[in-house]
């Protein structure tokens, strides 16, 4: 018996709650009765395994309360998968997410860009192969050291200082803000006078 | 004497038309104003991206993201027991819930669920609904702020600082609570908790009322709210809202209902329902909500097993050396007991193979966890099902055509929490 033979199999039995079965990639998928909806679109990184990634969508009827868990398996050098917008409208951020976390391309997805972490980040954190701090890894340095655009930006405060104003991101020049540091810890350093005294930023008077 | 003007009309036809080119101009001026992340309106660090024409939006672009932690690349690297704190932090506003949930799914992995006592059943419905209480109290505050109304703001705080209390008094914390554990919960609750609860509930049911009085009805506030960002049923379905967004558009889901866990099919309560959908249907399922929690918290004190200073000594934990910590002296004075603490504390839980997903009716809605799990302590794949991620995706569509005043009242009736959406 082919798959396609069950799923009609399985609509014959099921009747009304059931659609006709369609082909989802190797899959064939059926439709369970309206209205319904994605709970909840995961993927996992079968690290080491062919294929290596497994997108797993959870689908439930708000009817009658009937769920179930559709899988699917895609090999790294494809990575890519048709989207599901155009049924689920609530997949658009699940796959924006899953691409940006797990590197997964969605085909027909309207507007695929990286969601939590920033435009132009070169990893995919969720990886097996993606470490965490500290971990040994052969991966360059830049995923953890190079700044995120917003550093030094309009919204953000540096740490230190000796009260808020001089945290004030508006008061700050940001391309100042290393020299004028830089300044500071060599002021510490040789001026006792300055011991316990703010070092935070903000204008400094040349001595 | 007469004189005689002559005057330029020209050609009717070609001064409309030129006119009508003149005005496309102006109106095609549009204006991109960048709304966040650091915003009072936007609850934390959302960044919108607003396309205005005049006063009037024509597109949003919600941006999340500022907050993320990798909390889903971190439940990987750590035992089920060691992720508990960080559930704290997804939606902080209601942390008691969410370490609930987060220990429902692991013990759903287990096959332990239903196995629970009941008195810690009773402890953590009772624990999921001031959550909800607290949660729906700061969304309702901060709402009526951004929409105006500052008074309702000092009235609820005042309410939520009760609940942290009585957090405080269960678990030992304010806010990050993590009172939960595998199979059961970290300690019981004092004896004298109940009647603060009790006491809690009476005061709060006169502030709620004193709260609706300033805005149900107010003519400002319903004027505001009414017809704004109404989202159908089929859209809320078809977004994959939950929660009171969903309710707030008349589906009639809810996961304590629907699906009851815990011993939610045992107590007595009503879903809040809307009828058209809009920020003031949002508003009112919330408002009735907390009404309802409160009625099962009365529920919930009456029917305790144990009573309230549990006398009788009844478990709050599944009594399994495998599933949770031994009793500290019998870890001292048995072998066996001394075996289940050392395999508990250094490999974790032992999770069978495996993979599940588990949602919880939260605050903010169905915050879920799907859980593959290759055996062992520590699961494979961890991921979140963040309600408020999934609510915010519908922004881009409700927000054109709105005015900018009602950007803040529309993000206030979808009540987010960005530690949530970004984890």
């Amino acid at each position: 018996m082919t798959s396609l033979e069950a799923a009609k199999t399985i609509k014959a039995k099921f009747g009304e709650l059931i659609s006709e079965p369609v082909e989802f990639r190797r899959e064939i998928s059926l439709k369970i009765a309206d209205p319904q909806r994605i709970a909840e679109v995961s993927s996992l990184d079968n690290y080491g395994d062919d294929p290596r990634w497994t997108v797993v969508y959870h689908l439930r009827a708000i009817v009658n309360g009937i769920e179930i868990r559709l899988k699917t398996d895609v090999n790294e050098e494809k990575s890519e998968l048709p989207s599901v917008i155009g049924v689920w409208r609530t997949a658009n951020w699940h796959e924006r997410e899953i691409y940006d976390m797990m590197g997964i391309r969605f085909s027909g997805h309207p507007d695929l860009r990286r969601i939590l972490m920033w435009e132009g980040y070169p990893y995919h954190p969720l990886r097996k192969d993606f470490p965490l701090a500290g971990k040994p890894t052969d991966l360059p340095g830049v995923a953890f050291t190079r700044v995120t655009p917003m550093a030094g930006g309009p919204f953000v405060t540096v740490a230190g200082g000796n009260d808020s104003i001089a945290r004030e991101p508006r008061v700050r020049i940001p391309e100042e803000d290393e020299v004028e540091l830089n300044a500071r810890v060599e002021a510490r350093g040789d001026n006792k006078a300055m011991r316990g005294q703010a070092v935070g930023p903000g204008p400094i008077k040349k001595q | 004497m007469a004189t005689v003007q002559d005057i330029e009309i020209g050609d009717s036809a070609a001064r409309s038309a030129q006119a009508a080119a003149e005005l496309q101009d102006m109106q095609g001026e549009k204006m991109v104003l960048n709304m966040g992340p650091s915003h009072p309106a936007t609850h934390g660090v959302l960044r919108i991206v607003l396309e205005l024409d005049g006063e009037v939006v024509t597109k949003a672009d919600p941006d999340v993201g500022y907050l993320h932690r990798g909390d889903e690349k971190i439940a990987e690297n750590m035992t089920y027991t060691q992720f508990i704190p960080y559930t704290d932090r997804l939606d902080y506003l209601a942390p008691l819930a969410n370490n609930v949930a987060y220990a429902l799914a692991v013990e759903k992995l287990l096959g332990v669920q239903d196995k629970l006592p009941l008195r810690c059943q009773y402890i953590r419905v009772m624990c999921c609904e001031l959550a909800r209480i607290s949660a729906h109290l700061l969304g309702l505050g901060a709402f009526a702020m951004d929409t105006g109304a500052v008074t309702v703001f000092l009235l609820t705080f005042t309410e939520r600082e009760k609940i942290y209390n009585l957090a405080e008094a269960a678990s030992g914390a304010r806010l990050t609570t993590s009172y939960t554990r595998i199979g059961g919960l970290m300690r019981d609750i004092p004896p004298t908790w109940c009647a603060q609860v009790q006491q809690f509930c009476d005061e709060f049911e006169v502030s709620l009322a004193e709260s609706e009085t300033l805005l149900t009805r107010n003519r400002i506030w319903v004027d505001r709210l009414r017809d704004l960002a109404v989202v159908s049923k089929e859209m809320a379905i078809n977004y994959g809202l939950s929660g009171p967004n969903l309710r707030g558009s008349g589906v009639d889901w809810d996961l304590r209902k629907n699906q009851p866990y815990l011993c939610y099919a045992d107590l007595e309560f009503d879903v809040a329902l809307g009828s058209v959908g809009d920020c003031y249907d949002r508003y009112l399922v919330r408002m009735e909500e907390m009404r309802q929690s409160v009625r099962i918290l009365r529920q919930c004190l009456q029917k305790i097993p144990g009573g309230w200073a549990n006398e009788a000594h009844e478990p709050v934990s599944i009594p399994d050396g495998k599933i949770t910590l031994p009793p500290k002296q019998k870890v001292l004075s048995s072998m066996e007991e001394l075996i289940h603490q050392f395999m508990l504390v250094t490999e974790g839980v032992n999770c069978p193979p495996g993979e599940i997903y588990f949602g919880h009716e939260n605050p903010k809605g169905e915050l879920g966890f799907y859980i593959h799990s290759r055996g062992g302590g520590v699961p494979y794949r961890l991921k979140i099902r963040a309600p408020s991620f999934i609510n915010l995706s519908i922004l881009g569509e409700l927000m054109p055509g709105c005015m900018i005043s009602d950007v803040p009242v529309i993000l206030g009736s979808l009540d987010f929490v960005m530690g949530e959406s970004d984890r």
